[in-house]
């Protein structure tokens, strides 16, 4: 069976030019021989910090940014050896919605205009049925009828992301890269936007590569995680995997540092020194060594290899030595908290 | 028992515009004592930034405007004070950090420079000493080899590397009160875990009060001993952090903590505050969470509940805590 999405070697480099004569002065590595594969129906999320390249990294895989090098299939269909007309009917297959969707939405158009464009212009509704189908994608979405007629603006932030979802929900595509889809919004908003792809991919079966900074969401929607790290995946494992027993000592820096909601939370933060080094320069051997707190070395002078450690992909000389185990302990919500938000579900859904 | 050292009394601030006015901050009080760390959280649009800006005098006037209230700090009124007597406090008595410090820190002249300048407008260090100091504090702040970072521009540096500027520069003066406005938002993760601990070490170390406005309950959980929850520019729910984040009272804060995802947390679904923030336009005669709360009765959307105690130093501004009161029988009235 082929997966639904599988990558080779993907690679995007960017030159960098300086002075008048535009000479090339060097290269940022933006992202570096990325390999993975996604069944449908699942999520993976790539994580890691600004500059990591895990948006280029998303671009890349739509061709929205042309990779340097490697390859992209969507099922048996190479995306990067397509035509022009080739890849404007792939990109039906594949759709991406991102952080601040209204840089994405044309604001002269109204929500019906914009999900009605690509129904025509894919011959996915005719002019008889386009109204019926942008309904279904705004009732799909949690938007009501009358949201149609506003424009962009209007809306929102939440609403806005909804609009972006539906969006790209309307040429039904099998893959959807989602650039950080709830990261401008608040939590109780966010909640409801996570919850809503939760949904979607429940009913419709599509693909997600969800890119985020953000530790505690990737939890809850991925099943699979990529951690990249300049460029590199340097680990990739099952969310629950990845969670409680990170291997390579970036994850645990990446976990360790994000901030918990618990004010009894045991804190242990030694091990966040540094910061990312620039793309242009990159680092000997390792790209972490010089913040790792295992550097030695072989470290320094040869770059590990992503290799299948149990049931992880790590890239780490100490990979199979540093285990930590049971890192992020599940806790318990307060029986307070839980008690009074059943009398708050309870009323909520008395009201209906 | 420590004193306040700032208070904040029924604080009301509005914007004008277009002849319309809009009421973004609405009664907002709290007391933050000496060497504690307070936390202001809420969502974007509640009035926490625009709180901290008016007890600082930042706002610009018009559009906005101090319709009420009393900021006391060392048995004065800041809102009464002169613009002169204002600058004065500013940077010196009282420190500040902002989300962006790229935007703070003057672009044209060196970190030190401007260090130097505070200490020379409010503790009268000049020439060697005050670089001296200047190099002292960005040591204090943990930036790599000090004294040559003294002679960079803030353009030079990396966004942690700024951040740990503007915190030297905030606590040049040794400040009784350091306000602290998302400092750590626009960084990445695990140079927010840096921050954070600097933060908390050096206010270990000089006892500073800091006021931390934040959206990120993470945030507050690692840093805060009290906590300032506000809605809609109305201050729901404030006490110790503890009870805040494992007995949350008010129906808004309930559903914020459910809300959070978390990494401790096994996977499912996240429970959803339906609808959203009233916008500040928006006349509300009640509770202004009346209409997200399915708890809401006549007596919510009418009359606008005030603070009281609901256990020794948590307090509540809602008619209907506590909800487990009106469990599922008599809920809806």
């Amino acid at each position: 069976m082929t997966a639904l999405l599988r990558t080779e070697g993907l690679t995007k480099h960017f030159p960098v030019r300086r002075g008048t004569l535009r000479r090339q002065a060097g290269t940022v590595q933006a992202v570096t021989d990325v390999s993975f594969q996604l069944e449908a129906n699942e999520t993976l999320a790539i994580v890691g910090e600004s500059g990591c390249g895990k948006s280029t990294l998303g671009r890349a895989l739509l061709r929205l940014h042309e990779p340097s090098g490697g390859k992209v299939w969507l099922k048996d269909m190479d995306i990067t050896a397509l035509n022009r007309q080739g890849l404007r009917e792939a990109r039906k297959h594949m759709q991406i919605i991102f952080q601040d969707p209204f840089g994405s939405l044309n604001p002269r158009m109204t929500v019906r205009e914009t999900l009605s464009e690509p129904l025509l212009l894919h011959g996915l509704a005719t002019s008889a049925t386009v109204r019926a189908e942008a309904d279904r994608l705004i009732d799909l979405c949690g938007l009501a009828r009358w949201h149609a007629e506003r424009y962009p603006h209007e809306f929102s932030g939440g609403q806005r992301q909804r609009v972006g979802i539906a969006r790209a929900l309307a040429t039904r595509p099998m893959l959807i890269v989602c650039d950080e889809p709830v990261s401008a919004l608040d939590v109780s908003v966010q909640a409801q936007i996570v919850n809503l792809l939760q949904d979607l991919q429940r009913e419709l079966g599509m693909a997600y590569v969800f890119i985020s900074h953000d530790l505690a969401v990737v939890r809850h929607i991925a099943r699979k995680v990529a951690v990249m790290y300049l460029g590199r995946i340097v680990e990739e494992a099952t969310t629950e995997a990845l969670f409680t027993a990170p291997r390579h000592p970036y994850t645990r820096m990446l976990i360790d540092s994000a901030p918990r909601p618990d004010p009894a939370a045991l804190r242990h933060k030694a091990s966040a020194k540094g910061g990312t080094p620039s793309a242009l320069a990159m680092p000997s051997g390792c790209a972490f060594h010089p913040r790792c707190v295992l550097a030695d070395d072989r470290c320094r002078a040869i770059r590990p290899e992503l290799r299948q450690v149990g049931q992880s992909r790590v890239a780490c000389h100490f990979a199979e030595a540093a285990i930590s185990d049971n890192v992020v302990p599940i806790k318990a919500d307060s029986p307070a908290l839980m008690r009074r938000l059943a009398v708050l579900e309870q009323a909520r859904a008395g009201q209906k | 028992m420590v004193d306040p050292v700032l208070s904040l009394r029924d604080l009301d601030v509005r914007f004008n515009s277009d002849g319309h006015q809009l009421r973004v901050v609405n009664g907002v009080g709290f007391d933050l004592m000496a060497g504690q760390t307070l936390g202001l959280v809420g969502e974007s649009g509640c009035g926490k930034s625009v709180t901290s800006l008016a007890i600082m005098r930042l706002l610009a006037s018009p559009p906005a405007e101090i319709a009420g209230g009393e900021v006391i700090f060392e048995n004065r009124d800041l809102l009464k004070l002169s613009k002169r007597e204002m600058r004065e406090m500013r940077g010196g008595r009282m420190g500040m950090i902002f989300q962006e410090p790229m935007t703070s820190l003057n672009p044209v002249y060196t970190c030190g420079s401007q260090i130097i300048e505070s200490l020379r407008r409010h503790s009268g260090l000049t020439g060697k000493a005050a670089r001296e100091r200047a190099i002292e504090l960005l040591d204090t702040v943990r930036l790599p080899s000090p004294e040559k970072r003294v002679d960079d521009y803030p353009h030079q540096l990396s966004g942690g590397q700024r951040q740990r500027v503007m915190i030297a520069l905030a606590l040049a003066n040794d400040p009784t009160v350091l306000i602290a406005d998302e400092p750590t938002t626009a960084l990445d993760v695990t140079i927010q875990a840096q921050i954070l601990d600097l933060l908390r070490d050096l206010q270990e170390r000089t006892g500073t009060a800091v006021l931390l406005i934040t959206h990120d309950l993470g945030v507050v959980a690692e840093t805060c001993q009290a906590v300032v929850v506000m809605y809609a520019g109305t201050v729901v729910e404030r006490g110790e952090v503890g009870a805040i984040f494992a007995d949350p009272q008010h129906p808004y804060t309930v559903g914020l903590m459910a809300a959070v995802p978390r990494m401790d947390a096994l996977q499912g679904r996240l429970t959803a505050i339906p609808g959203s923030v009233p916008p500040p336009w928006e006349r509300v005669v009640g509770c202004r969470f009346a209409p997200r709360c399915p708890l809401a009765d006549d007596r919510c959307r009418n009359e606008r509940p005030t603070l009281r105690e609901i256990a020794p130093g948590h307090e509540i501004a809602c008619w209907k805590a506590p909800i487990e009161g009106v469990s599922a029988t008599g809920g809806q009235s």
